[in-house]
């Protein structure tokens, strides 16, 4: 409860006594490119293979031959737009870029860097995790699509490049029934998760205390407590949207 | 000048400070000297804000810092520089960077002005040529001029320096010694040095305040401190045999 409320304070802080607005555009920029382009690779690699997996294993157990092989495309597109392009992808991030950014404020911390910026007069909570979490919120969404996008294209070319589907099959199943609202379902998980592995790692980077050990503490409790924050959000989202 | 009055700190129910009261001259550079851990960072803390103090006043030139509003606070706080212990560096600016950062946050000036006054103040501590590299490919000693440059220059009226002779060999740590007492002196500022170095004491100690288990126990300067009484402060500055018999002798 008292780390909760920490939490919720130091939220608070990060709109109180702003600096100037062009401050902040720089280094939001620059923290797309940290957080949004250096993360494209590794969300690459995960969803293609996520995607190409979920399509092999759902083809291996649809034996009934009542159901149609276009089913696999129709689950391969719902379970990664429902799941696997929002919530995989940010768990995947909360390691990436979660401990990135909660090893960079515990290490700032403990070297004294957010006490010189305290002294001039700056809110340095402000200074360095607002533009962090703005960054986040604009380009997870961008991720999670790209990710969407390539757990499909692994699907299909598992599946049909490995002749276990036609190209038929697996583009009827994914246009049958497709709800729109989905998309953005996904998108709002997207925003809400960066929010969460944003705030909550630089939570516990920003008041890391002692040294080297505790950096390394910081950025393991910003993973674990993302990851769990990330699981209980998507199963209230998905209670309340669905 | 500063002056503090009546400060107490607790750290979970272990008293760190207790009724210090001292006040700091300007254009003097003021000492906080003590063994490892006797509160003489913490009271420094409290001094620039980082920590708050249970009870007692800081006085700014006469304007009350620890229940100022947010604009009086702000306004200190603008005066203040502060050369810290690692020098505490932003690692992924370069040494011009470092230095401009303050100017870049909180001034108005252009960007030639600014370019200017960060070249002044590189030359000032004479790290001109490094102004390019990066604090990981800077010495110790380097890094706490740039440390130096970063805190001057914003003009400040407060300068404090905690720990600026650690880590640095004797040579190094005179040649900080003598810039922060220079610039004390050229820009008239109110300088708070804490350390726990005999030479920086004996070299520019125009103002001392010796702390002991969180109390002052002595205040004067480096004419005097040899001639004390003071036996916590006798065993602080002889706790050097070798120093111990030759002042002896």
């Amino acid at each position: 409860m008292n780390s909760l409320g920490k939490y919720c304070l130091f939220i608070i802080s990060l709109f109180r006594q702003r600096e100037k607005f062009k401050v902040y555009i720089s280094l939001i920029i620059d923290e797309c490119i940290l957080i949004g382009v250096d993360s494209v690779y590794v969300v690459a690699i995960v969803s293609t293979f996520i995607g190409a997996v979920s399509a092999i294993q759902t083809a291996y157990n649809l034996t009934s031959p009542l159901v149609p092989l276009s089913t696999v495309g129709n689950i391969v597109r719902d379970f990664t737009i429902l799941e696997n392009a929002p919530t995989f992808t940010c768990l995947v991030l909360a390691g990436k870029v979660g401990s990135s950014i909660a090893g960079g404020l515990g290490t700032m911390r403990i070297t004294e860097q957010i006490d010189a910026i305290e002294v001039m007069g700056i809110n340095s909570s402000s200074y360095l995790v607002l533009p962090k979490l703005v960054a986040a919120i604009l380009v997870f969404p961008m991720l999670v699509t790209v990710s969407g996008f390539l757990s499909i294209a692994g699907g299909y070319a598992a599946t049909v490049y490995s002749g276990v589907l036609t190209h038929y099959d697996f583009v009827t199943g994914l246009r049958d029934s497709f709800v729109v609202f989905n998309v953005f379902f996904a998108l709002i998980k997207a925003v809400v998760f960066s929010f969460l592995i944003t705030s909550i790692s630089s939570y516990q980077g920003y008041y890391t205390q002692g040294g080297a050990l505790e950096v390394g503490k910081s950025s393991t409790n910003a993973v674990t407590n993302s990851c769990i924050a990330i699981l209980a959000a998507d199963y209230i989202i998905a209670k309340l949207l669905l | 000048m500063i002056e503090v009055n009546q400060l107490n700190k607790t750290f979970r129910d272990k008293k760190i400070l207790t009724n210090i009261s001292v006040s700091f001259e300007s254009g003097k550079t003021n000492l906080i000297i003590g063994a490892s851990g006797t509160g003489k960072s913490v009271l420094l803390k409290c001094i620039v804000g980082l920590i708050k103090p249970e009870t007692g006043k800081i006085l700014y030139n006469n304007r009350e810092f620890l229940s100022a509003d947010n604009e009086t606070l702000k306004t200190i706080r603008r005066e203040m520089g502060m050369l810290f212990q690692g020098g505490a560096l932003f690692d992924f600016k370069t040494v011009h960077e470092n230095v401009m950062f303050p100017l870049h946050m909180l001034s108005d000036m252009s960007k030639t002005e600014k370019m200017d006054r960060v070249n002044f103040c590189l030359k000032r501590v004479g790290l001109e040529q490094a102004s390019n590299l990066y604090p990981s490919q800077i010495s110790g000693g380097m890094q706490k001029r740039v440390g130096i440059a970063r805190a001057i220059v914003m003009n400040p009226r407060y300068l404090f320096c905690d720990e600026p002779n650690s880590g640095l060999d004797p040579l190094t740590a005179i040649k900080i010694d003598d810039l922060i007492q220079e610039i004390t002196h050229e820009y008239n500022t109110t300088t708070i040095i804490v350390t726990h170095d005999m030479n920086s004491v004996v070299s520019i100690g125009e103002n001392i305040a010796f702390v002991h288990q969180g109390e002052i126990v002595w205040k004067g300067n480096k004419d005097n401190i040899l001639q004390t009484q003071s036996t916590p402060l006798q065993e602080f500055m002889f706790a050097n045999k070798l120093i111990r018999d030759s002042i002896k002798k």
